[in-house]
């Protein structure tokens, strides 16, 4: 066969799918698996905590260290490993040595223990909270070693901006599969068998979906098109900016796979414009795509064009819902219209689209490559696969974390997440994002499936997972919730542009001691006329949060009803602040971090707060290491 | 009862409030309910533009079996054997509050309190912003002059709580021939209040994009 490149002076197409794979063979015949690699997390949460910085600090410790030639270390950087709140991380292979919380000053003494000398460095290991034990690898730690990484098995492995990383990991095996051995329908039907649904948050089954698409597509003799919805907006999620981010590969692929089966010459990828990193790696990904001929005309010779281009989204919330996302890409206005004839049959510029969520993409190339039945094989019956979750909120593991479907919730949070700081256990868990629901500590066992969490009240969504505790107040985070969707509504229909903002007045007065119990009553009639009134699904779901935490907290709103007291120690308008004279040493510590100076007192005497003046931020509180201010 | 199979030249045989009806092709369940007198109450709708779907007054609840969903009849497709409520307690639920939140939102609008009061709806408990308003944003201002006129005078500013029907620039529109047709649209007295905004004082204009 004809030499095509070496793996390091790369960019000749590959004319078909044996030279793909030859090409593969290459790459992995030239690479040494036993060569130093240190691996640093370049995800944007490390990033911001500077492991560019990191980075740099290592390359110029290897060159002081002057290490011999044989064994000249790389540095790879990376997407994000999941693990964001211990960041930024750094792992080294062979051996998988995980170090948490990297300096720049760390990286000499890495270079000259563990590469050199070829021992762990104790002080950065990851320190097991619950038995104060040292883990030294990384797949040791608990919130790695109860995960089923499927979609994310490349990330924090591979280098997002080469794609000879990716060919070497199995990037395009599936897409070579398709192309070779199976017709455009055996695809759909392959998808189809596998139980995938989409995981943007309807779980609407994407075989169905892809179906429904290509039989429009043939009786209106119209071209189809397909979309990534990367518009990903709920707060405090970021599943889908990471599988951008890190593998930008596996959504081509699954993208060109489902142009492949439905017979779609024209894809978008619509990312909003916060995510620069992503859309950063993409454009990389498909330049190098197209000029190995993955992407563009006759992909891999097979006589199959398809090609893509992505659509930055200027951040609006609505822009997730698929018609106002196409009104978007169209160039104008993102607002939503009614769905009596599906976007599959009627999308952009009205023709047949099927739009799919980035990691419902990401899942296509697995089951192409490993067949519908081994995937049908993951998960519970009707939700079948894994999901990645981001677990934030009051939890000791913040980060991103992909389970098999149907996972009891308690698991997730308590065996990945790592328990709730100081507690016994969570209060509440707010999943599917801001218009999901809240689910409080007594629905502990439910499967996190599509159908159990729908049943719960809440939603699957595209996989936002908050955990509250003690210190949370229902009211208040369902204000917060409904606030943040009343900025975000589009304001096209009565229902949810003013729908939003009645119930919003309702909280208000509840979180001030206001209002009587029947005005919960009321907030459930209108929560409800939201719900069935609303054009699309940003005000139909946006009561849940609402309707949620009244279904399974109804005491915490009659307590601020009833009794003018919020539980929970957080609604401004019921809460005073208070130092107890016994349990005070008289440090200073929260005259000094009081902004309104209304805490007095002499030194190593009980000191007092002046309620009149106190705005109830809670600094004291939080600076008192004796635990002497009380919020009553 | 429902026809199912006995489809005739496109015809959709279903029935609204128990009565039986039949649709040509391509009517919507309120083309229908018109054609057959049943009244349901609209705002954002006119023969002249495009439904919007965005007033949500005229849902009905659409059901078969135990499946039931709430869906705006003037953009909403009947189908064979669908059985249409125009008056279920969930119907009548979504309008009651429309109508409550809109007496706050434009109180000064004569039709929108007459609409409530057919409701029952007398009085509101949210939030009265500007007791002068008339404006419920229903768009049909910025359609007819889109879709008919063909001008795009009008549009709508900003999103949410903050929408408004602004010009460009929020400045008068030299585009605007002073037609009169938003006039005419609105639902309300809103578009006669804001008219001067949008085109300005007419001796001031000077030959460029006006119809003389």
């Amino acid at each position: 066969m004809a030499r095509i490149s070496t793996a390091e002076e790369w960019g000749h197409r590959l004319e078909s799918v044996d030279a793909l794979e030859s090409y593969r063979e290459q790459l992995l015949a030239e690479r040494d698996p036993d060569r130093p690699t240190i691996i640093v997390c370049h995800g944007t949460g490390c990033r911001a905590n500077g492991s560019p910085k990191v980075a740099e600090a290592f390359r110029a410790a290897i060159e002081a260290e002057n290490l011999d030639a044989a064994v000249v270390p790389q540095i790879k950087t990376t997407g994000c490993h999941g693990f964001c709140s211990r960041g930024p991380l750094v792992i080294m292979e062979p051996s998988g040595i995980f170090y948490e919380k990297v300096k720049p000053d760390d990286a000499e003494e890495i270079v000259k223990t563990t590469l050199v000398e070829g021992k762990p460095v104790e002080r950065l290991l990851y320190e097991n909270p619950n038995t104060g034990e040292h883990v030294t690898h990384h797949e040791e730690i608990p919130f790695y070693k109860h995960q089923e990484r499927i979609v994310m098995r490349h990330i924090g492995t591979i280098d997002p901006r080469d794609i000879r990383d990716s060919l070497a990991s199995g990037a395009y095996k599936g897409l070579a599969k398709a192309l070779s051995t199976m017709k455009p329908e055996q695809v759909v039907e392959e998808v189809t068998q596998s139980g995938l649904r989409g995981r943007g948050g309807a779980g609407f089954p994407t075989g169905r979906k892809w179906t429904t698409a290509i039989k429009a597509a043939e009786r209106k003799q119209e071209p189809l098109y397909v979309v990534v919805n990367g518009d990903e907006g709920d707060p405090g999620a970021f599943m889908d900016r990471t599988l951008m981010e890190g593998d930008p590969h596996a959504l081509l692929e699954g993208l060109i796979l489902g142009a492949y089966a439905m017979g779609a010459h024209e894809g978008f990828i619509y990312v909003r414009a916060e995510y620069p990193l992503a859309i950063e790696h993409l454009n990389i990904a498909m330049d190098q795509a197209r000029e190995l001929g993955l992407l563009g005309e006759d992909i891999l010779g097979s006589g199959f064009s398809f090609d893509v281009q992505i659509n930055r989204g200027a951040g609006a919330f609505v822009c997730g819902e698929s018609t106002a996302l196409f009104t978007s890409i169209e160039g104008r206005a993102g607002e939503p219209r009614p769905k009596y004839v599906r976007s599959a049959e009627e999308g952009l510029w009205g023709k047949p689209t099927v739009l799919n969520n980035v990691e419902t993409w990401c899942n296509v190339p697995l089951i192409i490559e490993n067949g519908a039945e081994w995937y049908a094989g993951l998960g519970v019956p009707h939700s079948t696969g894994t999901k990645v979750f981001s677990l934030v909120g009051k939890v000791n593991n913040v980060g991103l974390v992909e389970v098999p479907m149907g996972m009891p919730l308690n698991d997730l949070i308590e065996k990945i997440g790592g328990g709730v700081p100081g507690q016994d256990h969570f209060k509440a868990v707010q999943t599917g994002g801001p218009s999901g629901g809240c689910l409080p500590w007594e629905l502990r066992e439910t499967p996190v499936d599509f159908d159990s969490l729908t049943r719960a009240g809440s939603m699957m969504g595209s996989g936002g997972m908050i955990v509250m505790d003690d210190r949370d107040c229902v009211v208040d985070v369902a204000r917060y919730f409904l606030r943040f969707l009343e900025d975000e509504s589009c304001g096209k229909c009565l229902p949810c542009r003013l729908g939003l903002q009645s119930m919003l007045q309702f909280l208000d007065a509840f979180s001030s001691g206001k209002g009587s119990v029947e005005d919960i009553e009321a907030l459930k009639s209108l929560a409800r006329a939201v719900q069935d009134g609303s054009l699309c699904a940003l005000g139909g779901s946006a009561p849940n949060p609402v309707l949620t935490t009244i279904r399974y907290f109804a005491e915490e709103y009659e307590a601020h009803i009833r009794d003018g007291k919020c539980p929970a120690g957080v609604c401004k308008d019921l809460i005073t602040y208070r130092i107890d004279p016994d349990v005070c040493t008289g440090c200073g510590a929260c005259a000094r971090s009081c902004p309104q100076q209304c805490i007095t007192g002499e030194k190593k005497e009980p000191h007092t707060i002046d309620e009149t003046q106190c705005i109830r931020c809670g600094m004291c509180m939080e600076s008192c290491k004796f635990g002497a201010v009380v919020v009553e | 009862m429902s026809k199912k199979s006995e489809k005739d030249n496109g015809k959709i045989h279903f029935t609204i409030d128990g009565q039986e009806v039949e649709a040509e092709e391509g009517w919507t369940v309120l083309d229908t309910a018109r054609h057959y007198r049943i009244p349901i109450p609209t705002l954002c709708h006119h023969e002249a533009v495009k439904p919007s779907g965005a007033c949500r007054l005229c849902v009905v609840e659409a059901k078969q079996g135990d499946w039931s969903k709430v869906v705006i009849s003037c953009m909403y497709p009947p189908w064979e054997g669908v059985e249409i409520q125009t008056r279920s307690e969930r119907v009548m639920n979504v309008r009651r509050w429309i109508l409550e939140m809109l007496l706050a939102e434009c109180p000064a609008a004569e039709e929108i309190r007459a609409l409530a009061a057919e409701h029952g709806v007398l009085d509101t408990r949210f939030k009265v912003e500007d007791p002068e308003e008339q404006c419920l944003l229903c768009g049909l201002c910025v359609r007819v002059c889109e879709e008919v006129v063909g001008v795009r005078a009008i549009s709508f500013g900003s999103r949410g709580v903050h929408k408004h029907i602004a010009t460009p620039y929020m400045v008068p529109n030299q585009a605007c021939i002073a037609c009169g047709s938003c006039v005419t649209v609105c639902p309300t007295g809103a578009m006669e209040a804001r008219l001067e905004r949008v085109r300005g004082d007419i001796a001031e204009r000077t030959g460029h994009g006006f119809a003389h």
